[in-house]
Order: C-alpha cells, then structure tokens, then sequence
C-alpha cells in the first residue's frame, strides 16, 4: 500500500524500517511543495499525522524540560499553555507562513528540514534542545546542534524519524523576531533568538538565515554574560552601548551570503540589529 | 454607499453601487473560472519550455515522449500548420521555437496526456540539445549596437524622439536624476487556462479561455492554425484578474493545435511557476531626467532619456515606449520638451502590458523630480504640484491641446483635506516588521510624501480600438451581448445598470462573452468604461428609440414626447404611463452598435502628433513608517481624490482605486522579478512578494466627479491612474521619512538603512 | 489512467458531510487535485501550489489548511469542509452575502478561499479587532481588491452577529 498511514510510533517506525525510500509527510508544508514542483518522486509515504505519540507534548517539571513530540503544529507551540512554557518558540512558531501553514506545519518538519532560514530552529539552539530520533533499532538522542549538519542535511539517518525534541526550560526573558520583506508570510532574510538563564547566567544567542544552518554566536554570548550584574538582573552599563556592542560582536559571528532574497551586508547588519534589540527587551 | 435606487426611481442604476450578477456564483464557490472547465474525454496538455536565455536548437527528438503510456500528442515547431508567428503590434514570436530560442521559457514543444503527472514525465522525455549562446542581457548593448542582432528585426523595437518648443530652452533651476524600475509581475492569481474542443473532421476549433481581448486572439490563433478566422470560436472561460498580462498569446495556439491533432479536447492550464515564464511583464526602465524651472518654481523644460527594456519579443512595446516618452511630462504645464526613448529587444524575459503600460515608469521618475525640484525652490511637494499643475486646453508635449476635463487643483486639494491618520496604533502588527516583530515603538519614523498623476485612455497612435454591443429588449427583460472580456473590474454590472437606467428595466442578462459579435477590444487601457459601456449605451438608446416608436406608433403620439421614467415610458407632456414591460410584451427590439473614439494620429519624428484621446488625473498623498535601522515600511494611509468623471458604481470604483493601489505599492517596496544573466532567480510567491492584508494601508479615497463631456457616459476609465501614483507617493513618503535620495523601485531594506 | 504512475488504493474521504470514494488516484495528488478534479467540487482554486496564497484554503478537522498541501490519500478519515459546504446553495451565508454588498468580490479567485478563511476566523473569535482579522487573513493573498472592501465585509459580518 503506497500510503502508509500507521496509527502508532511502534507502526510508524515499522513502516520506515519496511519501505526505506517512503517520504515521511507530517503536516505537507515542504514536503507537498517538493512534490507540486516535480522535486520528488512519490512512491512510498507515510504519513505521521496519526501517531498520537508524534502529536503530545509533556512538560516534565522535574527534568525542567518540555519534551514535544515531532508532529506537534506551530499553532499549538503559540497557543497557552505550550506558549507560557516556551515564549520564544510561540514568538517563532507565529512568525511561520500564515494560518494555514502554522495549523499543519509541525516543528520535527522544521528540524527534518532544516532550512537555515527555518523559524523554529534558532529557538532549539538557544535552548540547547535534544532531538530524538527513533528507528527499529531503537532510538538516540542528538543535540540539536549536532543534528542541524548543513544546508537542509541533517544527521537522521535511513529509517530513523525523528520522534521528539526535549526543550529544557529556562527561567528568564527569552524571545525570536525574524526581517522579511513584507509584514506577513515570509521567509526569514535574518532572524535571531536571545534566552536568558538566570539562575545559569547565560545569554545565549542563535541566528538564523546568516550561515549554511543556524548558528549559535558564543563569543558574543560569553562577552555579553559578563556585562551582566546578574544579582540586579540587569546591564552593568550603559544600556544603548552594550546593546551596540553585542550587534556588532554578533554580527562579526554571523556567515551570510548574497542571494535572490537579500545581500550578506544587509543580513549582517540585520542580525546586529535585532539581537541589540532583543538584548534591550531581555533588560529593559 | 449602497445605495439602490437613482433619482428616476428604478433600482441598481448608473450611479449606483449595484451588486454584480457574479458575486453570489464567485462567493459560493459555483463561479466557472477557466481552469474549473472540463470536457468528456479532455486531455492534459504541458509546454517544454527552454532553459537558456540564448540558444540554438542543435537537436529535439520528441520520439521518447511519444512511448509514455497515456501520451497522445506531442507537437513542435514542425507541426504549426499556419503562420509561424505571432504578435500584437509585429508578427515576431514564434509558436513554438524553431532553431533559436531567445528567452528562458520559450516554449519548444508540447504535448497532451491522459493526467497532469503524464505530460509532467513525458516532457521529461523529450531531448533537446542546445548551443548555448551568449544573452544579451544590459539594454544599453542594444541601444548603443554593441551586440549583434538577437532576432531578424533587430535588437531596437523602437526608438522615439520628442522635441517640442525651444529645445535650447533653460531655467536658472536644474534637478536632475536617474532612476530605475525593476521588472514586476501581474501575478493574477487565475493561472493560465484553456480548454479547446476540436471540430470532428479538424476544420475548426472551440476554445474556451480567460484572455483580455476575444477577438485579437482570434485572429491571431486564426492565422497560426491555418483557419479562417471563423473556424476559431472563442468565449471567454472566467478570468482570475489579467492587469495586462493575458493581452499577448501565451497558451491559446498550442491548446487548440494539441486538440486539432489528437482530435480531443484539451485543458492547458499553467502551475505559478510556469505562469512567471509563460506571460509578459511590466517593462524595467532606466529613466534620465532634467527639469529647468524658474526660481519661483514653475515649470520651463523637460530633458529626458528613456530605455525600456522589452525582452525577447516585440509584444507591444512600441506602444508602451509611446506612452512612457509622452507622459515625461506628467499633468503639467510645460512648453519646453526634449524626450529620447528607446524601447529594445534583450535576452531577458518578454515584457509588454501591465496596468499603467509605459505611464508608471515615466511617473515615478517626473514625481521624483518634482520633488527635487519643490526642495530647490523652498516649495512644499503640494505647492509646486498646485503651481505646475495642468488645465483643460494647456498643450501637450506631443503637440496640440490636452482637452480632458482636469480637475487638478480639486485632486491635491481635496487629498490634502483628509486627515493625517493618528500617530502609530500601540500594536506591533501595525509597525514596519509586521509578524516577524522587529520594531518597537521608538525605532519608527514617519513619513509623508504625494504624487501626482495623468493617464491616458483608450489606445492610442490611429488604433480605433472600437466596441460592440448589441441588447435585445423583449417582454421587459434586457439581454446584453457584448464580447467584453469581464477580468473582475465589474463591466458586468455596469452592462447591468446601463440598460436599467437606459431601457427602464429591472432584469438585465449579460450574455456569454465569445465571438459571435463584434470585437470590444481589450479589457486594458482603462477603456471599458469608455468604449463596451458606450457601445451598451449607443445600443440601449438606439433600442429605446424604437421601443418609442412602437409606444408612439401603438398611441398616435409623436416618439419625440416619450421618455423612460422609472420602469414606465411616459408622454412627458401627456398622459400616457405604460410599464416598459408591457410596452416590449410580444416584440423583440434589437440593435446593435459599434462605439468608436475620435480618431488619433501617429508621432511623427518629432514626437508630434494627437496620439492619445483623452486623460485622467489623480493625487495621491502617502503616509509610511519607516525602522530606518532595518529599513523596513509599513504604509500606514493613501489619501486620495482620482478625476472619475462621473462614478457609474461608486464601489467599484473604490475597489479599483484600493486595489490599484496595493499594485502600486507592490512596485514600491517589494514586488520584483529578480533577474541573473536572463534567468528569473524569483518564480514563485515564496519569493515574488505580494502585498498581503497587513501591508495593505488605509485608503481614503474621494471621488472628484466632473463629467466629462467628450465620455459617453461622463465617466472616466479609473483602473490605472492609482497604480501610476501610488508607487511615486510611496517612495515620496520614505524619502521624507529617512532623507536618502531611492532613485529606484522596488525600495530594498538595504537601500534604506545601509 | 495508465500504469506508469503509482497508485493509491480506493480511498474514501469525508466532504461536507458525504463520503466520496476515490479510485485509480495518482499518489501524489493533493486534497486540491482530488477535491477539483475527481469529486466534482472545483470551489476550491489552485494559484500558487504552496499554501502561499490560500486560495485552496478548506477546513480539515475544525482546522484552516492549504489544500494544496495536504495529500489526499492521507486525509482519509478526516473532516473536511470546502466553500461548497458553507451554505447551501440557495442561501449564502451572511458571510458570502457580506462579501457581495461590501463589494470583496472583483475576480473572485481568491474568494471562495478567504470566505472559508472569514468563516472560521469568526467561529472562532467573533469579535476580532482589525489587527486579528489582518493576521489571520494574511495566508490569503488578493490581487484585485487591495483587501479594503474585504476588512469592510468582515467587520459588517461581525457587528451584523453581534446584533442578532
């Protein structure tokens, strides 16, 4: 049967495992464009959107972790209660497409994509989310930095789907913003993601449309740490300047290129920009 | 706004904002767009289309295509029965390429299938072997001679001088700028369909088809198959929208020669991406411009130099190239003029009608200097507008009188009149950035900016692009046939109102749009209005000039004493009411009518000549914010008061003022074919952007009614006129709002801020 | 249909209510293809091919989805609601009828597309502000009408249902 459409992850994975060149199709928003195009071959499918397991969410306060399964849609990462648990995953998941992509798009789709531009992808970064990939000879979990390889390549391996992502939970500001061209539906020209851990005081930083796959700006991340008066849980400074500052260190980390949408120096410029302004929403 | 009756008391006439007869079909779903057709036992048809800008066929071999199950038909160049070529103004572009192709997407071959998914495989099949050529790509190499001939009719289209007045003329005030238009798209969202079901036996064809002009493709499908024009039956299929993009051939030969040879019918029917290949685009223009003026800021001479750059194929480029050399100088008065434009022939995709045709390039650049020119002389952008503005029977750069109503001074004044909208709303999604969230309250700036705009009307240069209408009046209904191709502008309704108003009925059909009546020309050229509702009109009256002589005849009354009051025909100095139904119980009165425009004249060498046949005017005045760090706009409000002449549907004139503008804003800030050595890089609307309900501002939009007499029914064509004005006053605005000079649309983020 | 191209087994779907069987169906064909040209319901257009456009928008599971991107074959057992199933055919809905006075409907290609779109926006917040009305219309792209008379429908929709 060409269209696989299992009921279960044991059935799921099964499939996989039994029709090893089958498109995984979970909500068709790349998958369906690929084969409109001519870009695919559709022999084998299965499709995931029936695997409850692919569809839960669970927020394991002990672990202080929330493990989302892979076929959870980006209108439910914006809605309450997933969106008070993840604020800069729902500021992302709203920026995805329109209505009708965000009711179908999931965020294991965004990862098996892995589009550099993809939205939800600089959020897992900052979060240093695991993602869980499951195939019948049983499953592992990678970060998702070492997950994300390159442009749209990734470290799933034949017969593995992937499952799940654990996203801990941070406790402090976090947020996403992304430029395009028009005010709705856009494919990200330059986006960024800022998250504070206070109780770990870190700032990380994770930018994305500006590198073949989301980068995380360490340097800048570690300087700014450190321009913190974590006790006050605010900047030790001058505001404006360090804000300033870090766009600039940030964009110095940035690796974008020219292409149809937009110019490197833009991109660069742009990626100094919003993490400065991200910084000034993280500290006010 | 609604309202439904007119002062003679029947119900949705002119004046009217009468509900269209489509509406309810379009809203539920049961509307029959062209790509809805479909016929027992259709074939799928698909075109091959060339990969390179330049090439040479060396070999096509469509033999592997023909061994797909389901295949039925596989044509080429070698298979086209009539004339080898097409085209609007010149007969340049081939049906399919012969031993050149000359633009990505030239279609090569075709054929027909039994399922999408066939035709998809057996194009796959079909081997072509090319010589890649160097494309010429920079139209200055084909104004300057510096590349050889790409096509027998050389790389010029067409050169045009205008020299008016003292060509030595000087003002003690100089601006001066060069600017540049990139290449935007109609992005109609009815993708290209046909369906054409042969005769038995091959002597002629029906096609069903969404195109702008019935009987130009006729003639045009006519030649190419071989048949008479009457062996081509043409009614119009449903049309998703067209702004200028459906006036040129694109699939029509090719559904009819697959169904003519399989002896089958055929749906053709493009995906986007193919759609961005498979039709003409607006022209991308380079634009050098000089005004002199004396110090108080008053107009004494334009110096300009326009190239368009019009792709592979002729299309109707001359014409285009006409408009945008006589309208360098805008709605002003200006007695110094010397113009030199070029229209030339490139490597780089076809371009030919989009709404404005040739007026939004000249536009963008003469409003862009008259702001120059206002900051030179201390002016405001509404001063010097108001100074310079043109007045009914002030000359043409082209020689001879602009004679149109023009109510200039009411359009600035009556734009300036609206409010300012309220500083920025406390929400984010009415900030520049939009959803991606970017901009906090105090990253924006606001600007203001205005334009001002003239248009012409109907074609132009001796084309009597007349229209034909014929109505039938029996038992008090109305029956309309007119071949007007309704693209979703509302001519039906206004067929509707015509004949209510004319005739004093309440029922009114609009038959079938096809060939078996007269031409009505193109739905283009904001005409329709002008040329098919003064053809409704001429045939309406010449049938209630009989419809009196029956009442008079019937009465022993003089059919001079009757008129239509309400649904009644009275003797205005007697008696007599009879109900127009009853009057044309039993009879049947029919007339038909062709409505033609006074004739023009060609430019000479000198850009002399009265080429156009009338003008209309609008102000526009822009409000953005502006992040100037990001450089991204949001525009807030477009105020707005367009010449209309008379407003025949009140709402439909608003929805073509709103939806102008939102094309016009497209060009501004975001909308083009990104081009790379002829290749389009942009072919989908991930990546061709269009303006969607939260770019979209607040219009505020007065109607300036001053009928114009020579219009027969005092109204003026409004389609383009806020197109042409909105790109202009958009730019104006994000000028004011960051102070940097945007010679060229579409504004980039980068141009703002880096 | 030929044996070149892989098929999907007789599958059914659910439409406004009505089961339609489906046979000899391409297995790549998408809920749009299948919904225009094999269950007789063309409302539904295709402008763009990848749900940036919405005009193939329809109702799967009480959710807004780009019929263009969902496969048909594995829409099986799902609800699915299209333009046609809206009103019947004789009685448009306030929305559709608003549409029509307000005057959104130029071309129409995008209608059938944004009335499904207007439908569940006010299902599920009957009272939008203009701001959430423009975000969750900003998957439906119109060409001919700028979107003004569109806003204006939703709004006379809204106050007429609030009236009532």
């Amino acid at each position: 049967m060409p269209v696989a459409i299992p009921t279960s992850l044991a059935a799921a994975v099964e499939a996989a495992a039994a029709l090893p060149g089958a498109h995984l199709l979970a909500g068709g928003t790349d998958v369906m464009v690929e084969v409109s195009f001519g870009h695919r071959r559709f022999d084998d499918v299965i499709a995931l959107d029936r695997v409850p397991e692919l569809r839960a969410w669970h927020h394991d306060q002990g672990a202080g972790v929330v493990r989302l399964g892979a076929g959870v849609t980006y209108a439910t990462c914006e809605r309450p209660p997933l969106s008070a648990l993840l604020p800069a995953l729902a500021e992302a998941a709203r920026t995805v497409g329109s209505p009708q992509i965000r009711n179908a798009g999931t965020v294991g789709g965004n990862l098996g994509t892995c589009s550099p531009a993809g939205d939800a992808l600089p959020v897992l970064s900052a979060l240093d989310a695991r993602v869980e990939l499951v195939s019948v000879g049983g499953s592992r979990t990678v970060s998702v930095h070492d997950f994300m390889v390159g442009v749209k390549r990734t470290d799933r391996r034949p017969g593995e789907l992937i499952s799940a992502v654990t996203v801990p939970v941070l406790d402090g500001w976090q947020g996403y913003t992304k430029v395009g061209v028009r005010n709705a539906m856009v494919i990200a020209i330059a986006s960024a993601c800022l998250a504070v851990d206070r109780p770990g005081r870190t700032v990380r930083i994770a930018l994305g449309a500006v590198g073949p796959t989301v980068l995380r700006a360490r340097a800048a991340e570690a300087w700014v740490a450190g321009e913190v008066d974590w006790e006050a849980g605010a900047l030790a400074g001058d505001p404006e300047a360090l804000a300033r500052e870090l766009g600039e260190r940030v964009a110095a980390e940035a690796r974008p290129i020219d292409d149809h949408r937009s110019t490197a120096a833009y991109r660069r410029h742009a990626v100094a920009v919003l993490t400065s302004r991200l910084l000034r929403r993280a500290f006010p | 706004m609604s309202e439904t009756t007119t002062a003679a008391g029947v119900r949705h006439g002119l004046g009217t904002s009468a509900p269209r007869p489509d509406g309810v079909p379009k809203v539920q779903g049961r509307f029959a767009f062209s790509s809805d057709l479909w016929a027992d036992g259709m074939l799928w048809g698909a075109t091959l289309r060339s990969p390179h800008p330049h090439a040479r066929i060396v070999r096509l071999d469509v033999s592997p295509a023909w061994t797909i199950p389901g295949v039925e038909c596989v044509v080429t160049a070698a298979d086209v029965p009539g004339k080898a070529t097409y085209g609007l103004i010149s007969s340049d572009q081939p049906v399919f390429a012969g031993d050149v192709v000359r633009y990505v997407g030239e279609p090569v071959a075709a054929v027909a299938a039994d399922h999408p998914e066939t035709c998809r495989r057996a194009l796959a099949a079909i081997v072509v072997e090319y010589e890649v050529l160097a494309p010429l790509v920079d139209a200055e190499a084909a104004v300057d001679g510096s590349f050889p001939p790409i096509h027998p009719d050389g790389n010029v289209i067409r050169h045009q001088r205008i020299l008016h007045g003292d060509p030595d003329a000087t003002g003690p005030v100089v601006v001066e700028g060069t600017y540049e238009l990139g290449m935007q798209d109609q992005a109609f969202l009815g993708l290209e369909a046909a369906l054409a079901l042969p005769d038995p036996g091959g002597g002629g064809v029906e096609l069903f088809v969404a195109t702008q002009w019935l009987h130009e493709d006729r003639q045009q499908i006519a030649a190419c198959l071989g048949l008479p024009d009457e062996g081509v039956r043409i009614t119009l299929g449903g049309v998703g929208g067209a702004f200028g993009a459906r006036e040129d051939i694109s699939l029509q030969v090719h559904t009819c020669l697959l169904a003519l040879r399989s002896g089958r019918p055929v749906k053709v029917q493009y995906s986007r991406e193919e759609s961005f290949f498979g039709h003409v685009h607006r022209h991308p223009a380079r634009i050098h411009m000089r005004h002199h003026a004396t110090v108080d800021g008053d107009l004494v001479k334009v110096e300009a130099r326009i190239v368009l750059d019009g792709g592979a194929y002729a299309s109707t480029s001359s014409a285009v190239l006409v408009n945008a050399v006589s309208h360098v100088q805008g709605p002003y008065r200006l007695a110094n003029a010397v113009v030199d434009g070029w229209a030339v022939r490139t490597n780089n995709p076809p371009c030919g009608a989009m709404r404005g045709f040739g007026v939004v390039q000249a536009c963008f650049a003469h409003e862009s200097q008259m702001d120059k020119l206002a900051a030179a002389c201390g002016l405001s952008p509404l001063e010097v507008r108001l100074r310079n503005a043109m007045r009914t029977g002030d000359e043409l750069i082209t020689g001879g009188p602009m004679d149109s109503v023009a109510p200039l001074e009411r359009c600035l004044l009556e734009t300036a009149a609206v409010p300012l909208p309220p500083t920025p709303d406390d929400h984010v999604l009415a900030r520049p950035g939009g959803t991606g969230r970017t901009t906090d309250p105090a990253h924006v700036r606001r600007g203001v900016g205005w334009a001002l705009a003239m248009k012409n009307l109907m074609y132009s240069e001796g084309f009597d692009d007349f229209s034909t209408a014929r109505v039938r009046l029996h038992d008090g209904v109305a029956a309309v046939k007119v071949a007007t191709a309704e693209v979703g502008q509302g001519f039906v309704v206004l067929a509707q109102q015509i004949a209510r108003t004319v005739l004093g009925v309440d029922d009114v059909v609009v038959e079938p749009a096809d060939t078996t009546i007269g031409s009505a020309g193109s739905t283009s050229a904001s005409r329709q209005t002008w040329m098919s509702g003064g053809a409704v009109d001429d045939a309406c009256r010449a049938v209630r000039e009989r419809l009196f002589e029956l009442v008079g005849s019937r009465h022993g009354i003089e059919p001079l004493r009757l008129a239509i009051d309400g649904t009644d025909v009275v003797d205005t100095i007697g008696d007599l009411r009879v109900p127009v139904a009853e009057a044309s119980a039993g009879v049947v009165l029919e007339q038909t009518v062709e409505h033609h425009h006074r004739p023009t004249e060609e430019l000479d060498e000198q850009g002399q000549g009265r080429c156009h046949t009338a003008f209309a005017f609008t102000a526009q005045r822009a409000v953005v914010d502006v992040d100037p760090e990001l450089g991204l706009v949001k525009v807030v409000q477009i105020a707005t008061a367009q010449d209309v002449g008379r407003a025949l549907n009140p709402l439909s004139v608003v929805g073509q003022i709103e939806g102008g503008i939102a094309q016009g804003l497209g060009l501004a800030v975001m909308e083009e074919i990104v081009l790379a050595e002829g290749r389009i890089r942009n072919p989908s609307f991930t990546d061709y952007l269009l303006p969607t309900c939260l770019d979209a501002p607040d219009v505020v939009a007065v109607l300036v009614e001053e009928p114009e007499p020579m219009a027969p029914l005092g109204a003026k064509g409004v389609g383009e006129p806020p197109c042409v004005a909105a790109t202009p006053a958009i730019v104006a605005a994000i000028r004011d709002a960051v102070g940097r000079a945007l010679p060229r649309v579409p504004v980039r983020p980068q141009d703002i801020c880096l | 249909m030929s044996n070149e191209l892989p098929a999907a087994e007789h599958y059914v779907l659910t439409v406004n209510g009505v089961a339609h069987e489906v046979r000899d169906a391409w297995i790549g064909e998408s809920l749009l293809y299948v919904l225009r040209e094999r269950l007789g319901l063309p409302g539904a257009k295709g402008a763009c091919e990848q749900g940036e456009c919405g005009s193939c928008s329809v109702v799967v599971d009480g959710e807004l989805v780009c019929s263009c991107l969902v496969l048909a074959a594995a829409a099986v057992g799902r609800d699915i609601t299209t333009v046609e199933g809206l009103a019947p055919a004789a009685t448009p809905s306030d929305v559709q009828q608003a549409f029509v006075d307000e005057g959104a409907v130029q071309c129409g290609f995008c209608t059938p597309g944004l009335v499904v779109a207007v439908h569940h926006l006010l299902d599920q917040h009957p009272h939008p502000t203009d701001a959430e009305v423009r975000e969750a219309l900003s998957g439906n792209i119109c060409r001919c009408t700028g979107y003004g008379r569109i806003l204006a429908a939703v709004q006379a929709v809204a106050e007429e249902r609030r009236r009532v």
